[in-house]
């Protein structure tokens, strides 16, 4: 467990923008080489990793997938030795000033996104969150050092070190959705010395938050028989107390929606209530917001689910997860995958599942 | 004592200060509790001084006697507290709500990390996701009373109500720049901290290391009162507001600018410097060659805004550090800057005589 700790700490110290995962994807290859018998990169650098089942070939799979793309920013000037920039994925522009990040030129750099004083802001963003084009990166360096070493497009990300804070929980920039890559992690720990029938897996996808780019190319490669996204979902916090919200630390989501699967969806709650492992219901009623949502229309389809895990303060330099909503996800998985019987999807009738309860 | 006497003697701005400048910025000293950065203080001059006190607000007030018959008593005061946070409603699950101490823009919260209490116990200002918000909402700032200290859950009992807060910025230099969290004014107090370790001979040395500026210049004013010099000069950071306006005309309301020197005051929002003083830094500066900038006269102010009218008038004037982004989680600073200040206040201490004072104002 300290291993996995250390190797999220490590994944969420590094970059790994939404087009540019390789940073991550080396740390994670690094980690699940050993748990698996395959691993490869597909042509848009998602990781692949396979975990042969014991079951008589033609084996079914579970494709389980974490993205492990990054939010960030991107250059797209430069001003008086200060740097303009874009967005990769979301990022709420109040989250901006002051936030500490490095920029990735032709060598990396230090540096803080700043707001101008009001003063000298356009009329219009004068006393009100100043938006994206209106702000700065400083890297501290004279006009003509930035200019030899920052090109237009260069990326900068999030430099906000790991934290560890109680109720063992953990602060960092893109948790989401490396937490998730440390869950996929922590199952394929624990089938080390479990028996399973279905082959496993283990794929961290890429641009997940700019074009779900891993999770419409992985499954067409892979062609599993169930693909699982796991991501993280909006646990309660300041500001975040509605329906949409779950506990943080009260254990992984189980979703429920257009891209859920009833069939599997049922699989997990009954796997999660037979051993007692918390878990919490997410209500979904339209897109994910996950890779399942690519997954699901993949080539003639396939039957997915969501199971998140709840974080607070999400695509802000300080994700807060807790390290036992990440176990359990883990756990589940790997417990729902070894009751997986090898003509599990035949036995699938719709009728079956009524309404959820 | 010659120029070039004055020149070799100027207290070097090396590794062994930014050190210390390093030091002093992560130090935790919100006004009203400044005990880490006064501990630190006493601990580099005290070999030094050849008196120090503290007084009832928690300045530090240190006597550095002069090598010369009657010397001319002049004081020197750098602010040790810096803007910060106080918890003052526990809310349970270890959130906590908090005041802004000294002046921050609630817009400059959002998302840091922070440091809280004597235990420099981790904590966030976090916020909603952006997925949750709709695109009216994220026009406003978050107001305050939204905004949440986040020590996680269970910590409650590690941190309570009333314990100050900062932001967790750690001091690092980039390239020519230093980047710190409370460099306004630990860029002061480490200067001071080199002018009791090397005096001018010529003059004696009052260094007032003061509480309280960022809540109203309220140590300062004490200071001045207990010390009674004949003149005062403030060494505090000013912003360099030297960014591209948004409608690309040239910014002609810059305040002061990087890599053009210390800034010199004329007037802010509470004093008007003593012309007898701005001059003479001005001709020290010309006759060394040490670069030097006029802050353009406006709003802010120093300790020189209580010092000038303790007692009966106590002619002032202020110099500071430009730095970038001031009062928010960092500031970028020079360090030519800082060296460039070190000179004109090393040489215009040398060159100083009570003849300037006799001349009418």
């Amino acid at each position: 467990m300290t291993e996995l700790k250390d190797t999220l700490k490590k994944l969420i110290s590094l970059p790994g923008l939404s087009g540019y995962e390789a940073p991550a994807r080396k740390v994670i290859k690094t980690a699940w080489k050993p748990l698996v018998d395959e691993i490869s990169v597909s042509p848009m650098g998602s990781l692949h990793g396979l975990r042969r089942g014991t079951g008589p070939e033609p084996r079914p799979s579970i494709l389980l997938a974490a993205h492990m793309d990054a939010i960030g920013l991107m250059i797209t000037g430069i001003q008086d030795g200060l740097l303009r920039f874009t967005e990769v994925g979301g990022v709420d522009p109040r989250i901006l000033p002051g936030l500490r990040v490095t920029v990735h030129g032709r060598r990396d750099l230090p540096a803080i996104v700043v707001q101008p004083p009001d003063y000298l802001l356009d009329p219009s963003q004068r006393g009100k969150s100043v938006a994206m084009d209106h702000l700065f990166i400083d890297t501290g360096l004279e006009e003509q050092d930035v200019i030899d070493l920052v090109r237009i497009g260069d990326l900068a990300s999030f430099a906000q070190e790991p934290l560890e804070l109680s109720g063992k929980t953990i602060v960092g920039h893109s948790l989401d959705n490396r937490i998730s890559v440390a869950a996929i992690t922590y199952c394929l720990q624990e089938l080390q010395h479990m028996v399973h029938t279905w082959d496993v897996w283990a794929v961290a996808t890429v641009q997940e938050e700019e074009t779900l780019g891993g999770g419409f190319t992985s499954p067409f490669e892979i062609n599993p028989t169930v693909a699982v996204a796991i991501d993280v979902t909006f646990a309660k916090g300041p500001g975040a107390n509605d329906w949409r919200t779950v506990g943080l630390s009260k254990g992984p989501t189980l979703a429920w929606g257009p891209n859920a699967h009833p069939y599997i969806h049922k699989k997990f709650l009954d796997v999660a209530e037979q051993l007692e492992i918390p878990y919490q219901k997410e209500y979904v009623p339209r897109h994910s917001g996950t890779d399942a949502y690519a997954m699901q229309v993949v080539a003639g389809g396939f039957p997915t689910m969501v199971i998140g895990i709840p974080l607070r303060y999400m695509h802000t330099p300080v994700e807060m997860i807790a390290l036992k909503d990440m176990e359990r996800a883990g756990r589940l998985l790997a417990e729902t995958i070894v009751r997986l019987e090898v003509d599990f999807m035949e036995k699938i009738t719709w009728d079956e599942v009524k309404d959820e309860e | 004592m010659k120029n070039n006497e004055i020149l070799s003697q100027i207290p070097e701005i090396g590794e062994e200060q930014i050190k210390l400048l390093e030091k002093l910025s992560n130090a935790v000293s919100v006004s009203g509790d400044e005990s880490e950065v006064r501990g630190i203080v006493m601990e580099e001059i005290k070999d030094f001084a050849d008196e120090v006190r503290v007084d009832a607000l928690g300045n530090i007030l240190v006597t550095r006697k002069a090598k010369v018959d009657d010397p001319v008593r002049v004081m020197i005061a750098a602010h040790m507290d810096e803007v910060g946070f106080m918890l003052v409603d526990d809310e349970g699950e270890g959130l906590f709500k908090f005041e802004i101490v000294g002046g921050i823009d609630n817009r400059q919260l959002v998302g840091k990390p922070v440091l809280v209490g004597k235990d420099k116990l981790p904590g966030v200002i976090g916020a909603k996701p952006i997925h949750l918000t709709t695109a009216d909402e994220r026009k406003n700032p978050i107001p305050l009373d939204s905004l949440r200290i986040d020590v996680g859950p269970g910590n409650s009992k590690k941190c309570k109500v009333g314990d100050r807060a900062t932001f967790a910025t750690r001091f690092e230099t980039w390239g020519p720049s230093l980047v710190g969290k409370a460099l306004d004014d630990r860029l002061g107090v480490a200067t001071l901290i080199e002018l009791v370790k090397h005096t001018p001979e010529n003059i004696e040395l009052l260094a007032a290391f003061t509480v309280q500026e960022e809540n109203g210049l309220r140590g300062a004013r004490i200071a001045a009162y207990s010390m009674n010099p004949e003149v005062a000069f403030v060494l505090d950071s000013t912003p360099a507001n030297d960014l591209p306006v948004w409608d690309d005309e040239e910014n002609g309301r810059y305040n002061v600018k990087l890599n053009h020197g210390p800034a010199i005051y004329r007037l802010d929002a509470a004093t008007l410097s003593d012309p007898r003083l701005i001059n003479h830094l001005v001709k020290v500066g010309d006759e060394f060659e040490i670069p030097y900038q006029f802050r353009q006269p406006g709003k802010g102010g120093t300790d020189a805004g209580a010092i000038h009218k303790q007692r009966g008038g106590i002619p002032s004037v202020s110099i500071s550090v430009p730095g970038r982004y001031a009062h928010t989680a960092v500031l970028i600073a020079r360090k030519e800057d800082w060296k460039n200040t070190m000179r004109l206040i090393y040489a215009s201490l040398c060159k100083f005589s009570r003849d300037l004072l006799l001349a009418d104002r």
